[in-house]
């Protein structure tokens, strides 16, 4: 057993690994929340119950379909982004000039019926997803063990933020986006269209949930209401990061998931709370968030 | 807050003197109901009510959704629960202490989210009373999961004996009806004005002088102390103080009574209230409980797509259309 002055390493070690992986799925989800942000000005409160949708229907997909894993990682993140598209188009943009507390009113309705179907389905008990043969495993590094999967969540998540990061702030499409988010009317009087993109972006918003969902079937059981309970973990790092960048959505994820990790190790009794403190402690301090612009 | 999320309130004198003959036909109601419902489901009714009254003041008057009132129906429950158990105070100390620890929580919650806008400040109060629920869910004293139990209801001012559901029914009734007279004194006093003032143009009534955030704290400090109120009483009635009421979901269903029944209308929240806990109580048990959240989220839907002024803002609207030359409503 590697102590230093007290402290576990092995299982420090471990916890980080455990937050990092959090991390990882409040970056997807958050930054998903902050592009639908972006342009739409709306929060999506039904983020949470999409991305169990995603780890349904990879499940279901798997059981009653026999696709694959590799499938499921591409095809289910495209079906909730079309799911997500018709409801952006039947639902949210019929109340688009409203306040924006009724679209937020309308998502949270529409995660209730989601979250209830598939509880009148499939219970609250969780289904299991096995985790696919090549991932199997782990790699032994000498001072821990790293199981392959894990590592895999960590690295998709990375690449895809990082993806998303760099299309919209360094290419066209991306100037597109951000001059949409700042003048969508003088955008649409150059040519573009600006509902459409209103409704892919809404759609890859929503997608990004559907790949976390995918993602998270072979570590978390396959519940109901595992959307619900991360969602609002996931609002408290949206207000800790502020609503200002893309960049600082996807870097408050992954700081989040570190230190709910660290309290995990050093008070578990606060391991659920800690993320809502930090909030608290950044209301107090900086109310617009660590990377807010909004005053 | 921009302006779509306004439904006039009850201003014109004449108006006033429509609403005090309505609530004073509704209290006769309230005093012949048990003779005809059963006591209980009324008294849970009364209590939601009032509930859905207190987030309408912060709703309806002041265009502020608040997703975290369900941590100060819980406080009231449980503060109330703790304080008749292990202190042996009336029924009545007990609400008060309920009350006040909710105003207490609703001061802080405030202090924190009040400056934040519209979805920010939805966000901040829902994380905020997850911690809450976090904490009862651990807190030895609130027995976590199992929840609460064995509430003595006790008897008021050491006299009269509370287990007796009619008298514990009337004892709810006098509570909600100073709960709703709160609600309705705060809306028509000048303080009142001016939130509808904040609502309605904020940017305006900065202009204007007023200091819109001691304004808001206030008004949610009001909301949440009420709030309490129910939530004390609530636990009396059943005896019982559990984590549901600490749950997000919770906070969604008090918002989905306000928007139902009419929000920024006095009896908007109460009409609310009665058809969403008849719809619980008739879903719940048998098979159709299963359904009782899909049907939620449908109701949610429809009314944010179709109906938003409620049944109460809807009925305003066709009286004002059809009976009166002076303009309310929009």
């Amino acid at each position: 057993m590697v102590t230093f002055m007290g402290i576990n390493l092995f299982a420090l070690l471990g916890q980080l690994l455990v937050g990092l992986i959090n991390g990882s799925f409040y970056a997807l989800l958050a930054l998903g929340l902050a592009i639908i942000f972006g342009l739409l000005r709306i929060i999506n409160f039904a983020q949470g119950a999409l991305y169990m949708l995603g780890a349904f229907l990879a499940w279901l997909a798997l059981h009653h379909l026999g696709v694959n894993y590799w499938l499921a990682l591409v095809l289910v993140p495209l079906a909730v982004a079309a799911i997500g598209m018709l409801i952006e188009r039947w639902l949210v943009r019929p109340i688009a000039g409203q306040d924006h507390l009724y679209s937020l009113l309308l998502t949270f309705g529409i995660a209730l019926i989601l979250q209830g179907t598939f509880s009148h389905l499939f219970g609250s008990s969780g289904q299991s997803y096995p985790i696919p043969d090549a991932l199997k495993g782990g790699y032994n590094l000498g001072f821990m063990y790293l199981p392959v999967y894990r590592a895999w969540i960590i690295l998709v998540s990375l690449l895809v933020c990082a993806a998303s990061w760099w299309v919209i702030e360094k290419t066209r499409l991306g100037a597109y986006l951000r001059a949409g988010t700042e003048n969508p009317a003088l955008l649409q009087a150059f040519g573009v269209n600006v509902p459409l993109m209103i409704t892919l972006t809404f759609g890859f918003g929503v997608g990004l949930a559907g790949l976390a969902g995918v993602l998270a079937a072979p570590v978390y059981s396959v519940s109901p209401d595992m959307g619900a309970n991360i969602l609002i973990v996931v609002f408290a790092i949206v207000v800790i990061g502020g609503m200002g960048s893309i960049g600082g959505a996807i870097l408050t994820g992954l700081m989040m998931g570190i230190i709910e990790g660290l309290t995990k190790y050093f008070y578990p009794e606060a391991s659920t709370t800690v993320i809502f403190m930090v909030m608290v402690l950044v209301l107090l301090v900086k109310p617009s968030g660590l990377f807010g612009k909004e005053a | 807050m921009t302006t779509q999320i306004q439904m006039n309130a009850v201003t014109q004198p004449r108006q006033r003197g429509l609403t005090l003959i309505l609530i004073l036909g509704l209290i006769s109601v309230g005093l012949l109901a048990p003779l005809v419902v059963y006591p209980v489901f009324l008294m849970k009714f009364l209590c939601f009510a009032l509930f859905a009254c207190a987030f309408n003041l912060m709703l309806g008057f002041v265009g502020m959704l608040s997703f975290g009132h369900a941590a100060f129906l819980a406080t009231g429950g449980y503060i109330t629960g703790y304080a008749m158990t292990h202190f042996g105070l009336t029924p009545e100390l007990g609400v008060l202490v309920g009350t006040l620890a909710s105003a207490i929580l609703g001061f802080v919650f405030g202090k924190l989210s009040v400056k934040r806008e519209g979805i920010y400040f939805a966000m901040v109060t829902l994380a905020l009373a997850q911690l809450v629920f976090f904490f009862y869910l651990q807190a030895d004293f609130t027995g976590g999961e199992n929840g609460m139990q064995g509430i003595p209801r006790g008897e008021l001012f050491g006299l009269i004996d509370l287990n007796d559901n009619l008298n514990m029914y009337y004892f709810v009734l006098a509570v909600f009806l100073l709960g709703f007279f709160v609600v309705y004194r705060t809306v028509h006093s000048p303080f009142g004005q001016v939130l509808k003032a904040i609502r309605e143009n904020e940017p305006r009534a900065v202009s204007l002088g007023y200091s819109v955030g001691n304004y808001k704290l206030l008004a949610f400090v009001i909301s949440a102390a009420l709030a309490g109120m129910a939530g004390s009483t609530k636990a009396l009635v059943f005896e019982l103080e559990s984590l549901t009421d600490a749950h997000w979901h919770m906070s969604g269903e008090v918002v989905l009574m306000t928007l139902l029944g009419g929000m920024g209308t006095l009896f908007g929240p109460v009409v609310g209230a009665a058809i969403v806990i008849a719809i619980s109580t008739l879903f719940s048990g048998g098979e159709l409980g299963n359904y009782i959240h899909i049907i939620m989220g449908a109701i949610f839907v429809m009314c944010v797509l179709s109906f938003r002024r409620g049944v109460v803002g809807e009925f305003q609207r066709v009286m004002a259309r059809n009976f009166s030359a002076s303009r309310v409503g929009k």
